[in-house]
């Protein structure tokens, strides 16, 4: 065997624990039998993205890739593919329908449709290497801004390129630097909002599990346009790989001056920290999180003032979620030309999804904005299983809404999914079938948001819990039809009225639903009928 | 070998040491706690308000604002269930109820022989391996509900070896 090969494993958080490590080590163990642990490079990498199918392999540079593996396939793909090339057939990945294998990575319909800026180097490297990041280019955007351009052309570039914040709102990333680089004081904070609290997303996690210094640089980026010298990481306390790998990089950055004093030679400083959350859902909110850096409890405070005029200790803080800071170093690179020519009109770019629920491809997928939910559940997500009828597909979480089959059509970019009541958000797409129930599902949502309701203000506190008693009521069969008018009366009043985005957008679950599936509701109460067969059994 | 309570308050003392007096690093230092002791003891409330200067009042405060800090000692085996979206929508439900009903307590509760508590989570970031539930640091995915009572079978046994 003359080649060298590279094996990618995915070391992300589904494959390891569907045994991702144990493969591992057995696959170790064959080279050594073999002799041949020098001419192979096992790299772990970040999460490949689709979980489905894990634990998964990608050969190198054959890019064969190789799904579900059991510790017992390291022999065959020992003996059989790395010793004597021959491809092992039966680990191969079948395509659904026609069951045709498919061996190149890239030739799975799941990988095919996506375009990949902010996990980029998710699968590929090893993210706890800083010699592979640089290798792939990494540090090069820090370079080119630090010796060749002024803070201010940073900040036209990352306007010019149309990128909008990732974390819910859409806010355009460049303005939020510029207003923050005018604020006047002399001292500035730089945030990385890593709280990810929407349950059903994960793509902050992958990325910095997956390539922990494209956030970093993207933060030190940040730093030097808007005129800071300190940043700070919010990551949750629920990620202890992310945080482990955050800590290893950031630790490598300092020991090679890519963090600290004079960066690259440079009159430029920059100290980046690691604050740990503490399970707050509350706490992914702009405010509220400052609050929790600083040691308090986390509830938010109203806004004005807003973080970039009076932010972390009272002073002018930029905030941006992890898959904002994502996209900055190519911008930098590739320039805001390129960058704009991807996504729609308003929404440029591309944004990761988490595909979960009644799929057949859950995992991580990015692709452009403006990709139709239709493309996101059957081209990329294989359908859904048993070939269940799509029922509706929940966006954004907690806060947004659903989208019924209707509108499958609907390209999924922050102004369309606007007009049907939901928002992108950060991203968490979760597929429903027939076996949902669409009032239990709001009353999931709704249970979620009063339980993680923080009290400060009582239009969430207590609107909160009145909603939810009616819904309860209707699960139960034990409500009245009129209920429904005053349930969108208290929905709309708690929008209006609310303290932060929590409580404001706490309603949307059950005023979507409630647009698209009525007659759910009114089956309920009218005939203490579930069509999905969830609520009346239930006894508790 | 477990250290004894002073110790580790000793321990705890030199870690406060190395934070700047005020409430700006006080959720580090009771994560630096809890990973101690396992929970939060009065014992520490009480040197981390004099080491740090911050009312204990206050410091109450920001421990029961937070769901991962707690104020009652371990079980051996944490059960973290996962109820996110993707787990709900596959029957986290059906898991949670399996194991109330195999191990007698309700969420937040820890079982008679102290053996295990369950407690519910936001989304454990394995979304594709709906349900799923950890143990410690051990994560468990496409749970149906033999697997569950299996997998806690699987820590009795394990805790009783210890015994011996
Ligand atoms: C209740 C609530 C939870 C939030 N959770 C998150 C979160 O987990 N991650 C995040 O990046 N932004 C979250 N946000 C949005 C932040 O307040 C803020 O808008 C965002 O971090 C700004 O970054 P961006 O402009 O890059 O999107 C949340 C907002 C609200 C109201
Ligand atoms: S919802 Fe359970 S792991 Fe994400």
């Amino acid at each position: 065997m003359a080649k060298i090969y590279n094996l990618l494993l995915c070391a992300g958080a589904s494959c390891i624990s569907s045994g991702g490590y144990s493969f591992r080590d057995k696959l170790v163990e064959e080279l050594k039998k073999h002799n041949i642990e020098n001419m192979v490079n096992i790299v772990e990498t970040g999460c490949v993205g689709i979980c489905e199918l894990g634990p998964v392999v990608i050969v190198y540079p054959d890019g064969v890739f190789y799904k579900k593996l059991k510790p017992e396939d390291a022999k065959d793909i020992v003996e059989e593919h790395l010793l004597k090339g021959r491809v092992v057939g039966r680990l191969l990945y079948k395509e659904k329908d026609s069951e045709k294998i498919v061996q190149q990575a890239s030739q799975i319909p799941f990988f095919q449709k996506q375009l990949k800026i902010v996990l980029r180097n998710c699968g590929i490297i090893n993210p706890e290497s800083l010699e592979e990041y640089i290798g792939k280019d990494g540090y090069s955007a820090l370079a080119k801004v630090l010796t060749e351009m002024k803070p201010e052309d940073v900040i036209k570039e990352i306007k010019d390129s149309g990128l909008r914040g990732r974390g819910g709102a859409g806010f355009p990333t460049g303005l939020k630097w510029e207003l923050v680089r005018n604020s006047k004081g002399g001292e500035k904070y730089v945030i990385c909002n890593a709280d990810e609290g929407d349950p059903g997303a994960f793509m902050d996690r992958s990325v910095l599990e997956g390539d922990p210094f494209s956030v970093i640089e993207a933060m030190t980026i940040a730093g030097y346009a808007v005129g800071a010298k300190q940043g700070y990481i919010y990551v949750r306390a629920e990620y202890p790989l992310a945080i482990k790998r955050l800590r290893s990089a950031i630790k490598k950055a300092y020991e090679e001056n890519l963090l600290g004093k004079n960066i690259f030679g440079q009159n430029f400083d920059f100290d980046l920290e690691i604050r740990v959350g503490a399970g707050a859902f509350v706490c992914g909110e702009e405010t509220a999180l400052m609050h929790s850096v600083e040691g308090q409890r986390g509830t938010p405070s109203p806004k004005p003032p807003f973080p970039a005029d009076r932010g972390l200790f009272g002073k002018p803080t930029l905030i941006n979620n992890v898959e904002t800071y994502a996209n900055v170093c190519q911008i930098i690179l590739k320039g805001s030309k390129w960058f704009s020519s991807i996504g729609t009109e308003k929404s440029k770019g591309t944004k990761v999804f988490a595909l979960a629920g009644a799929i057949n491809n859950t995992g991580l997928v990015e692709v452009p904005m403006g990709t139709t939910l239709k493309e996101m559940v059957y081209e990329i997500g294989g359908g859904l299983p048993n070939d269940k009828k799509f029922k509706a597909a929940q966006i954004g979480g907690p806060s947004g809404g659903c989208i019924p089959e209707e509108y499958i059509d609907t390209p999924l970019d922050y102004e369309s999914v606007k007009k049907l009541g939901t928002i992108i958000g950060s991203g968490g797409l979760i597929v429903m079938s027939e076996d949902t129930c669409m009032v239990d599902l709001a009353k999931y949502f709704l249970e979620f948001t009063q339980d993680e309701s923080c009290g400060k203000c009582p239009s969430c506190r207590i609107g909160t819990k009145k909603m939810l008693e009616i819904l309860n009521r209707i699960s139960k069969g034990r409500a009245k039809v009129e209920e429904l008018d005053l349930l969108i009366h208290l929905g709309e009043q708690i929008s209006k009225t609310a303290l932060c985005g929590l409580g404001q957008t706490a309603p949307n679950p059950v005023l979507s639903t409630l647009k698209y599936f009525k007659d759910e509701y009114l089956e309920h109460i009218n005939e203490k009928k579930c069509r999905a067969g969830v609520c009346f059994k239930k006894k508790k | 070998m477990k250290l004894k309570k002073e110790e580790l308050l000793e321990q705890l003392k030199e870690e406060i040491k190395k934070h700047p007096k005020g409430q700006k690093d006080l959720i580090e230092v009771l994560h630096k706690t809890q990973e101690l002791f396992g929970y939060i003891p009065q014992e520490a409330i009480s040197l981390i308000s004099k080491e740090l200067g911050v009312y204990r009042s206050v410091i109450y405060g920001v421990i029961t604002f937070y769901h991962f800090f707690t104020l009652q000692p371990p079980s051996k085996y944490n059960v973290k269930v996962c109820l996110g979206t993707a787990c709900y929508v596959k029957g986290a439900d059906k898991i949670l109820n399996t194991l109330k009903r195999e191990l007698n307590v309700e969420l937040e509760q820890t079982t008679e022989d102290g053996l295990f508590k369950i407690q519910g989570a936001r989304c454990l970031g394995a979304c594709g391996l709906a349900p799923v539930m950890m143990v410690d640091e051990e994560v468990y995915g496409k749970l149906t509900e033999d697997k569950v009572i299996q997998i806690i079978n699987e820590y009795r046994e394990k805790a009783s070896e210890e015994v011996k």
